[in-house]
């Protein structure tokens, strides 16, 4: 929202009163400060993070077996753990994201104003201020309990974590997919679904990916619903559907209580990665948005 | 879709050298309503529309005819879209939209139990005020009608886009970029595109809801000598406001006005007289319809 | 294209394949009910979680009672009452707020009303990038980095306040870098970012001509956020408050790795303490049995908190919204 040029001149012709305009000056003040307040501990998270994580950092670190905590950095690496993340957050993508958009279709397509819908959407918004760890424990009593650690339950926890997340975004995207659009379609015999799928869904395509690639750097983040569900490991896991496995986040978590330089190091390695990740995604997401996101003419 | 009539129809076969497609020998500049042929395509009979508890519309009764141009004309607030829109069933898709009265199409309700509201869509195009191109190629935007109808083969819809590309006299202007974005038209020309686009499924029946209020006048004339170059193939009814328009184009032409309830309040669009356009224009039976075509009622 | 061979005859004119009358397509019947069901999911979801939880921790509630709100936490007695876990939750989110809603209703308010668009822009960057690091990454900083060297100021203002009575029973010794503070601290900069962008989209609702008006009058800035941008906003700013202290609550690695694990309830805010999802991550693994019941037990408790906190905020929110634009 742009700001409004403040007026300078009182009712007088001269500037507001002096106590007025110094109350308003250190209004000012105190808003950029806030501004900095935040910037610096962002800036100092930033800075360790490349620079310790810099240190470590090699295509070997990325690929190689996960050491004992107490060798030193450059033994090993985490490679066990980027297989996990990658095969966990692609299963809960698969997972959230088609369930997600068809969930946000039903939203603003076939609910509208109607009560169902509604409530719906009012608990997708609840259902996001969920702490992930609550997650983790539901996967935990209603699937692992019965079958055990795997990435799968990794993933379902991921996947409730981002189902809401994807209903949102998508459902915002398929709002601005204007209703003229609808019209034409409609007009030429096609059924609502085929409207849906073949001028809505394309149409808000951009900006459905971009809200789902933020989706995907929050749960590559996430350690909490890993917990109780993957039983963090080790050893590689190629199987993501059976077997405890690992990732980059709970690795980073088992490290950073150690007492061993090493194993601190893997963890600032780790760290620096998950850093690159999540950034990598919200650019892509930027991009997206703003290459893929037009309606009209 | 196999059309038997094809090689009885005029269409011409695709010219290989034409600079312009030669469609149907010339109309003279004011149309001569013809003699109404056996069947009425429309049968309006009795109809008022509403939404939710508004009358939108009161008992509007009128014929459409075979192969000619329809105007409605009138006021703001008169109801001429509304009816325009019953006839293909889009106000189905107002919520709190309904009709009474009844509506027939080639002799059958269009309103029936059975009658699934996407075939009616099939047969009766529709044409927007505002032009709305999808947010894909040329090519894509014309081809998609026949695509949601199972056309499949690549060679079928080449021909379907450039036919219909041609018929709307966009072919020659877009030909050698039919796989950018439709977006990037200009008015006149996404308007035409989504004339091409009604016309690729062969419809029987074309709607115009005030399809040129959005373009200059020279793409106004333009939309214009498409629609009598195309009338012999189409039954074409064409909201519109501007009356020199209507008297340009139209066979007939009918007028409609606002009566206002003065105890509720509220406007209601009634049918005031429906005729031959030359005489609704020149010599019309009601006092109101006098008032508006000299102008003396906005 | 149907004129020239024109049969009288029913609907169907001559040469289309489709049949006027048609039952509505399956697919397209199909499709709705699958849109449906996957929006149902959330509520289904939302169900189960609580269901499934509390069944899982009803070994807790039926061993200790209402004991569970006592300060007594003894896995190896078998004694597990959590108000320390509780009130190491509240006390962390209460610093939380206390430092990050003055400061993120300051940046939403320096977006919306003081700086143009083009610097707008790469402050809203920033913001985003606050909300992208992992909490996980903010443990590790934490602990590895933030933890020590702060650890040292809280020495010196632990010796400097030590014996004066309100200031010394919240800032005096024992002091530890991994404590209260830290923890509050490290959760403020991490909720900071939810609380601004929902503050922008409320202040963002209040209607230009109220701000128009009070320039008009002669307000400085500050006069007219006052008398035209606070009124409007404050109620959706105070449910932006309360999805920040949701979040907080619910906050667990970054809380875990800083708190210093110590289930003690005191006024000292530089002590090590706990909370409910740091207990749960720290101890979930060696747990079983009772003890394990206790730590599901703790996250039901959570989730009913956040819960009720999410349906307040939102419903406040969304209010304000709607006033906003009517």
């Amino acid at each position: 929202m742009a700001a409004i040029t403040e007026p300078q001149l009182g009712p007088n012709l001269r500037e507001a009163a002096g106590r007025r305009r110094t109350k308003n000056r250190i209004a000012t003040v105190l808003m950029v400060i806030s501004f900095v307040l935040v910037l610096i501990p962002l800036v100092f998270v930033l800075i360790t993070v490349i620079a310790k994580g810099i240190k470590i950092m090699s295509w070997q670190f990325l690929t190689s077996p996960i050491p004992p905590q107490v060798l030193p950095a450059n033994v090993g690496g985490i490679g066990p753990a980027v297989l996990g993340t990658i095969e966990i957050v692609a299963l809960a993508t698969a997972l959230a994201v088609p369930l997600g958009i068809l969930g946000a279709i039903y939203l603003n397509e076939y609910g509208g104003k109607g009560f169902l819908a509604r409530l719906i959407g009012f608990f997708s918004d609840v259902m996001t201020g969920v702490p992930s760890i609550v997650m983790g424990l539901f996967i935990f009593s209603i699937w692992v309990l019965h079958f055990g650690f795997s990435g799968l339950a990794g993933a379902l926890a991921l996947g409730c974590l981002m189902l809401p997340v994807v209903i949102r975004s998508t459902d915002e995207m398929l709002k601005l997919v204007p209703n003229p659009l609808r019209e034409g379609s409609y007009a030429l015999g096609a059924t609502k679904a085929r409207v849906t799928m073949t001028v809505v869904l394309p149409t808000a395509i951009g900006g459905i990916v971009s809200g789902a690639l933020l989706a995907v750097a929050r749960a590559a983040g996430e350690t909490a619903p890993l917990l109780f569900t993957i039983l963090t490991v080790t050893t590689a896991n190629p199987n993501v559907f059976s077997g405890p496995n690992t990732s980059i986040p709970s690795q980073i978590f088992a490290n950073a209580t150690s007492p061993y330089p090493g194993a601190q190091d893997r963890a600032w390695g780790a760290a620096l990665t998950l850093i690159v990740i999540a950034f990598v995604l919200m650019i892509a997401a930027r991009i997206i948005t703003a290459r893929f996101t037009r309606f009209s003419r | 879709m196999e059309q038997p009539e094809q090689d009885v129809t005029v269409n011409p076969p695709l010219p290989k050298t034409a600079t312009e497609p030669q469609m149907l020998p010339e109309q003279p500049a004011v149309q001569q309503p013809a003699p109404a042929p056996g069947e009425h395509v429309f049968d309006v009979d009795n109809v008022s529309c509403y939404y939710s508890a508004f009358r939108a519309v009161t008992d509007v009764s009128l014929a459409i005819h075979e192969n000619e141009i329809t105007a409605f004309i009138g006021p703001s607030g008169c109801g001429k879209t509304t009816v325009l829109r019953t006839l293909n069933r889009m106000n189905d898709l107002v919520p709190g939209a309904r009709m009474e009265g009844d509506i027939r199409y080639r002799g059958a309700s269009l309103y029936g139990k059975d009658v699934s509201p996407i075939a009616v869509r099939r047969r009766i195009g529709m044409v927007f005020q505002k032009p709305n191109p999808f947010p894909k190629s040329i090519y894509d935007n014309v081809a998609y009608g026949p695509r949601i109808n199972g056309e499949r083969s690549k060679r079928k819809l080449d021909e379907i886009v450039e036919r219909s590309l041609r018929q709307a006299a966009l072919w020659d202007e877009v030909k050698d970029r039919l796989n950018k974005s439709g977006l990037g038209l200009s008015g006149g020309q996404a308007q035409r595109l989504c004339i091409a686009r009604t016309l690729a499924v062969e419809p029987d029946v074309v709607l115009m809801d005030e399809p040129c209020s959005a373009l200059d006048p020279i793409a106004t004339s333009a939309i214009e000598d498409l629609m009598r170059d195309i009338k012999s193939r189409y039954t074409i009814v064409i909201v519109t406001h501007n009356m020199q328009q209507a008297t340009r184009v139209s066979d007939r032409t009918a007028f409609y006005s606002v009566l206002r309830n003065e105890e509720s309040d509220t406007r209601t669009g009634v049918l005031v007289e429906y005729g031959p356009t030359e005489q609704i224009f020149h010599d019309p039976s009601d006092p109101r319809t006098q008032a508006y075509v000299t102008g003396q009622m906005g | 294209m149907s004129t020239v061979t024109q049969q009288a005859g029913p609907a169907i004119p001559a040469g289309s394949a489709h049949p006027l009358a048609q039952r509505r397509p399956l697919g397209d019947r199909t499709f709705q009910i699958v849109a449906l069901a996957c929006g149902l999911l959330v509520l289904v979801i939302l169900v189960l979680i609580a269901f499934s939880t509390t069944q899982q921790a009803l070994p807790w509630f039926q061993a200790e009672g209402w004991k569970v709100f006592t300060n007594n936490w003894d896995p190896a007695t078998n004694k597990f009452g959590a108000l320390a876990f509780i009130y190491g939750t509240a006390i962390t989110a209460a610093i939380a707020l206390i430092m990050a809603v003055p400061v993120s209703v300051g940046i939403a308010l320096l977006l919306t009303e003081v700086v143009p668009y083009r610097v707008a822009r790469p402050i809203v960057y920033v913001i985003d990038l606050l909300a992208v690091v992992p909490s996980v990454v903010w443990g590790l900083w934490g602990i590895l980095v933030f933890a020590p060297w702060i650890g040292k100021i809280y020495s010196s203002v632990g010796s400097a306040v030590h014996g004066i009575p309100v200031l010394g029973a919240l800032f005096g010794p024992p002091t530890s870098g991994a404590s209260f503070m830290t923890a509050g601290i490290i959760l403020a900069f991490m909720i900071t970012p939810i609380v601004t962008s929902l503050s922008r989209e409320v202040i963002a609702t209040v209607p230009t001509i109220d701000k128009e008006g009070a320039y008009a009058l002669g307000a400085t800035r500050l006069e007219m956020i006052q008398g035209a941008v606070w009124p409007h906003s404050k109620g959706g700013i105070t449910g932006a408050v309360l999805l920040g202290l949701g979040r907080a609550m619910g906050e667990t690695i970054a809380v875990a790795l800083v708190i210093g694990s110590s289930a003690t309830i005191t006024s000292h805010l530089f002590a090590p303490g706990d909370s409910m999802p740091a207990v749960i991550a720290n101890q979930f693994g060696e747990a079983s049995g009772v003890f394990r019941a206790a730590l599901i037990g703790l996250g039901v408790l959570l989730f009913v908190f956040t819960i009720i906190i999410n349906i307040i905020a939102r419903t406040i929110v969304g209010g304000a919204q709607e006033q906003g634009s009517a």
